[in-house]
């Protein structure tokens, strides 16, 4: 396949994410179109680096694997804690930091 | 077209829906059904780009224990319903036309860099576990250690905000 697929279907997947993070009230939902735009990033990072044979891109990608295996543990932790405070994990209701 | 386009536009279209479906449906436990769809879709494009470590890494990290922590705190909160609020209709066009907006403009940006065109399926073994190690080892250890350290930092730090506020109080 010609990199332009790959360019293509990452963009999609990112635009899709994007989308989502506009739409949807749920936090974890939005938490989950985060998790989807960076695996539109990964993936193009993967095509990248077999298009120009260097294995760095897909350590790159590994190291963005666990920085968001680490986000994950503490962004759920963050709105489990919200969730008992104001009992919602609606935004609208979170978009204040005070009281 | 060989087996390889058929397999390749079979998963990008796959992707696509699924991860459509995952804005869209109200429930989110199906949200997370949908995302764990999208990621199998996305190894199984790793596979045909022949990174193996890659595919087995999303599958068995994103779709195994990343998901899993979604589920677990979704079944937590019990958010398994249809009745969550949703936002207004002008707030959904407004969103379905800036996103639409932003992958137009990136792909105009995209059109006319100067690519090569070469196909990027037979692209040798750089995916195999063999070479990634010795990549990882010899160039990026730091990092590697680095990555350790704020895995521990996360840990702490989810443990410290996880905790309830009823044992605080005793503690003090």
């Amino acid at each position: 396949m010609p990199i332009q697929s790959y360019l293509f279907l990452s963009f999609s997947l990112f635009a899709i994410g994007v989308m989502g993070v506009l739409m949807r009230r749920n936090a974890i939902v939005i938490f989950m179109c985060i998790e989807l735009m960076l695996n539109a990033v990964n993936l193009l990072l993967v095509a990248f680096s077999k298009l120009h044979g260097d294995a760095g891109a897909q350590v790159f990608v590994f190291f963005i694997m666990v920085v968001a295996a680490a986000e994950v543990a503490v962004g759920l932790a963050i709105i489990v804690m919200m969730f008992r405070k104001v009992n919602s994990v609606d935004i609208n209701i979170l978009n204040r930091l005070k009281n | 077209m060989n087996i390889h386009d058929i397999i390749f536009w079979i998963l990008s279209l796959w992707a696509i829906v699924c991860a459509i479906f995952v804005v869209v449906s109200r429930n989110p436990v199906n949200s997370v059904l949908f995302l764990i769809a999208t990621f199998f879709a996305i190894s199984g494009h790793y596979i045909l780009m022949n990174a193996q470590f890659l595919a087995i890494v999303n599958i068995i990290v994103y779709a195994g224990a990343i998901m899993v922590l979604f589920l677990f705190v979704i079944m937590l909160m019990n958010l398994n319903t249809d009745t969550e609020p949703q936002k207004s209709r002008l707030v959904h066009f407004a969103a379905l036309i800036s996103a639409g907006s932003l992958l137009l403009v990136i792909l105009s940006a995209f059109r006319y860099a100067n690519l090569t065109q070469v196909p990027i399926t037979d692209a040798g073994d750089i995916g195999l576990i063999k070479v990634l190690g010795k990549t990882l080892f010899e160039h990026y250890v730091l990092p590697f250690e680095l990555s350790s350290v704020l895995f521990l930092a996360a840990m702490v730090g989810a443990m410290v905000i996880g905790r309830k506020e009823v044992v605080e109080e005793k503690t003090k």
